[in-house]
Order: structure tokens, then C-alpha cells, then sequence
């Protein structure tokens, strides 16, 4: 059934209908709506989860764990602050292999303080062992929460799931979404099966210490699961499309990229925009084209090298900056390896950090920047200030 | 030990680590001089040191080398000595 729902909301729904045993979170601007909500939920009698209330972010994702590792399917969400407390839980949720999903709404880092939307927060966890998945908009965003259960859970994974959008600018604004009814989540998802669980007649510690004899090898295991998870996300992504008609089995979107002689490279909802400039330059005549990453853990980068082959002008738009590094933003770096082609251009361009607007004109000018070969740095930086 | 995914392990597991290998300096006993009075296996943090006929000796599988049983035996009947490896 189709509703008219804020981006919050449609996450919500989506956590509902899967059900969740347990909910630990803390309250953050610009999350706050998706936990308002399930409380509510919950205090409706609409949704049987225990609803923990915490004293912090640390508390949230330490009480998940805990749950997870009882056996429950587990549920949090957060933002900027938020997810950097939750750091030293983030790493060992994954570290313990426990398939707990929790919605990013994306904020940018203090200091200064922000609430505006940018991507730093979850990319400051890319090394922490979560999937990380990136909504372009509410129907996605609500979606992934299907797909990300079913992946995480799997027992070839058993790995935790980032799934990030862009605060306010989806998780504030209302768009139509399809929602599934519970029989047809229910038909997709089956009930959590864990691999093993916290049981006080066959007791078991999890996350032990490991020597230097041992703790390379659980690394190295990590890693391979969510090499794997790649195929499954592909997998349990068409799936999805072959049941309610939306197919999520790309980790990567090509958006007219066939001709194109330019390239842009970005993640999450300002994709739309770009999608509506490339339309404008194509009618001018500009081959320009976009390739949408949307799974950045794991990284997709065969898919990334054959969508981008043959193109030899690419700008990657950063939502984040990873201080001190000659291309400033981080996701440039991992473009400019997966295309591994000397005779093409791979320039990042760090843009709209702490909530400044992206407009399709900035998009156009980008383009030229692009073109001209000037790139690694900021882009719309007020010259006037510095 | 073979791997268990998350590092899962049921209780009793942390014997298999033999943390005897830590170990620099080597509490030897000398049994001549020893007065029995126990105060070896009081003061081991890891409660490593045990006792069989009023006789006491530390179990080298867990022993880390820390000296405490040196320094605090009235009889100094310990001595620690480097071990080479």
C-alpha cells in the first residue's frame, strides 16, 4: 500500500514489519523520528519488541549487543555524535558477528556543531566491519531494511549493517512509499535464526581475547565475510525486486553512463539532483553520466571498474573529508583504485559538508571543473570567508 | 584451537592459552631452604603455585615470570632466573 511518509517514518514502518525482538536507542537529531516512532509503536501495541531506554549511545548499542547475542534480532539507529560513541560497541558488534541492523540518518561531526546532513559520521566507522549501504530516497531507505536483515543474518555472514541516509533531507521530508504487507515481509524475511546465542544451560563467551597466534586469522574472517556478502547482497536484492518489484541486485546504479565522456561518482540522496542536472546537460548536449555507489562496504569495485570503463573524466562528490589526505575526501581514493586506468582522470571534490546546499547549477559547475581538470579539493568553498 | 566465528568459546577455554610463554625470568625453588609456610602460593596473582606433600611449586604452563614469590619468600629459597628460548 502506498502512503505519503516522512523519511523517518518509512524507516519505521519498515523496522515493524520486521519485527524486531529488541530495540535499544538514543535520541539524536536528526534520528530522533525513527525511534519516536517505534516507541510509539511499541506503546500502541503495534509492534512487540522490548523498547530499552538507555542513558546514551554507548548504553544503546552495548544493550543490542547483548540482545543480539541472546538470540534476539536486534534494532537501533542514530546519527553523528551518536555513532561516534557507539565506536568502540561498533567494532565489537562486528568483531562477535552479530547481525544487528541500525539506520544511519547522516549528520555531520562536531566540532563545530552541526545537525545538517553529510556523510562523516558513518564514513568515520568504514573500518569498523559494518556493511554499509546508502539510500538515494524514502522508498530505498524503507526497502534496505528487508534486504539488510536478510543479508546480515545469514549464516555465510553474520555480519551488522550500516543503512544510511541523509538527515533531513531524507529522513525529514515526506515522499510516497510502498509498504508491504507483514505476510509478504514475512514470506521474504524468515524468523532470526541465530548461529549461536548466550544460554545459561549451555554457557558460552563470545568475543573472547585472542593471542597474536589467533587474532589475525578472526580479522582475516571478518574480511572474507563481507567479501561474500557482495553476492548475497546482489542475491537477496533481486530476490527482492522479484517480489515486490523493485530490484535491489546492483551495488552500484548507472545513470546514463553508456556514451558518457564525464563521470560523476557519488553516494546517497543528492544522486536525485545529479540525476535531474545530467538530464539538463544531456538536453544541452553534454554526454555526462552518474554512477551511483550504493553499497560501500563492502566495496563494489569490480563494479565500479566495468560501469566506469572507458570513461576518462571522473569527479567523485564527497560528503565527507578525510583531513589531510591529497585527494581530501575518502570515497575518491577507492574510485580512482577500482578504475586503475592511468589515462583516466579520477578527481574528488569534497562539497555540501555540514548541511550547505547542492543546487543543479553546483552540479553543472562541478562538471566544468571536471572537465577542466581541476579537482582533489573543496568545491564551493565562500572565498569570502578565508 | 580451531577458530569459532565472533571468537566464541564455552567457560573453561582460557587454560588452552598457556600464558607461561610470557615469561622472561624463571621462579626456580629450592626445596633445601624451603620452610613450607605457603606464602608463594598466597601472593601468585595467577594462583599458578601448588602445593603436594607440604611441597611447592609453580605450574610453568601459567606462570608469567612476575617474581612476586622471589621477593616476598622469608626463606629466599626462590631465585628467578632467565630463561632462554
Amino acid at each position: 500500500m502506498k502512503e505519503i511518509l516522512e523519511g523517518s517514518h518509512a524507516v519505521a514502518e519498515a523496522v515493524r514489519l520486521c519485527k524486531p525482538d529488541v530495540i535499544s536507542a538514543y535520541p539524536i537529531t536528526p534520528q530522533t523520528h525513527i525511534v519516536e516512532r517505534l516507541a510509539e509503536m511499541v506503546a500502541d501495541g503495534d509492534l512487540d519488541s522490548e523498547y530499552m531506554c538507555v542513558e546514551s549511545e554507548f548504553s544503546a548499542l552495548s544493550a543490542c549487543l547483548g540482545a543480539s547475542a541472546a538470540g534476539s534480532r536486534v534494532y537501533s539507529a542514530t546519527s553523528s555524535q551518536g555513532l561516534l560513541l557507539m565506536a568502540e560497541v561498533c567494532f565489537n558488534v562486528a568483531g562477535m558477528r552479530q547481525p544487528i541492523v541500525m539506520s544511519i540518518a547522516n549528520r555531520a561531526i562536531s566540532a563545530p556543531l552541526s545537525i545538517w546532513n553529510d556523510q562523516q559520521d558513518s564514513i568515520a566507522l568504514r573500518d569498523s566491519g559494518w556493511i554499509q549501504m546508502y539510500a538515494e530516497d524514502a522508498q530505498e531507505v524503507h526497502d534496505f531494511h528487508y534486504i539488510a536483515y536478510k543479508v546480515a543474518e545469514d549464516h555465510q555472514i553474520l555480519l551488522p549493517v550500516f543503512i544510511c541516509f541523509d538527515g533531513f533531507i531524507l529522513s525529514h521530508t515526506y515522499e510516497p512509499v510502498d509498504i508491504p504487507t507483514q505476510s509478504e515481509v514475512d514470506a521474504f524475511l524468515p524468523p532470526y535464526k541465530p548461529y549461536n546465542m548466550l544460554d545459561a544451560k549451555n554457557p558460552l563467551s563470545m568475543g573472547m581475547y585472542a593471542t597474536p597466534d589467533y587474532y589475525m586469522e578472526f580479522r582475516y574472517e571478518i574480511d572474507q565475510a563481507m567479501q561474500r556478502s557482495a553476492d548475497l547482497i546482489k542475491k537477496v536484492g533481486k530476490e527482492f525486486g522479484e517480489k515486490f518489484g523493485r530490484d535491489y541486485s546492483g551495488l552500484v546504479e548507472s545513470y546514463e553512463l553508456k556514451d558518457a565522456e564525464v563521470a560523476i561518482v557519488a553516494m546517497g540522496s543528492i544522486c536525485g539532483t545529479i540525476k535531474d542536472a545530467i538530464d539538463e546537460m544531456r538536453a544541452e548536449g553534454k554526454k555526462v553520466g552518474l554512477l551511483r555507489i550504493i553499497t560501500y562496504r563492502p566495496f563494489p569495485a569490480e563494479d565500479v571498474k566495468s560501469a566506469l570503463a572507458g570513461i576518462k573524466k571522473i569527479g567523485v562528490f564527497e560528503k565527507n573529508l578525510s583531513i589531510g589526505a591529497r585527494m581530501k575526501g575518502a570515497v575518491g581514493y577507492e574510485i580512482k583504485d577500482a578504475v586503475d586506468d592511468q589515462s583516466a582522470q579520477v578527481l574528488s571534490y569534497v562539497a555540501g559538508l555540514g548541511g550547505r546546499d547542492i543546487t543543479i547549477a553546483d552540479i553543472k559547475k562541478m562538471v566544468q571543473e571536471i572537465e577542466a581538470g581541476r579537482g582533489d579539493c573543496f568545491f564551493g568553498l565562500r572565498q569570502e570567508l578565508i | 584451537m580451531s577458530l569459532h566465528i565472533g571468537c566464541a568459546a564455552a567457560p573453561g577455554q582460557a587454560q588452552e592459552n598457556k600464558t607461561g610463554s610470557w615469561r622472561v625470568f624463571k621462579p626456580v625453588y629450592d626445596h633445601e631452604k624451603c620452610t613450607s609456610c605457603g606464602m608463594c602460593q598466597l601472593i601468585c596473582p595467577e594462583g599458578c603455585v601448588h602445593e603436594t606433600d607440604k611441597k611447592y611449586d609453580p605450574d610453568y604452563d601459567f606462570c608469567k615470570g612476575c617474581g612476586l614469590c622471589a621477593a616476598e619468600c622469608p626463606a629466599t629459597a626462590i631465585s628467578m632466573i632467565k630463561e632462554e628460548k
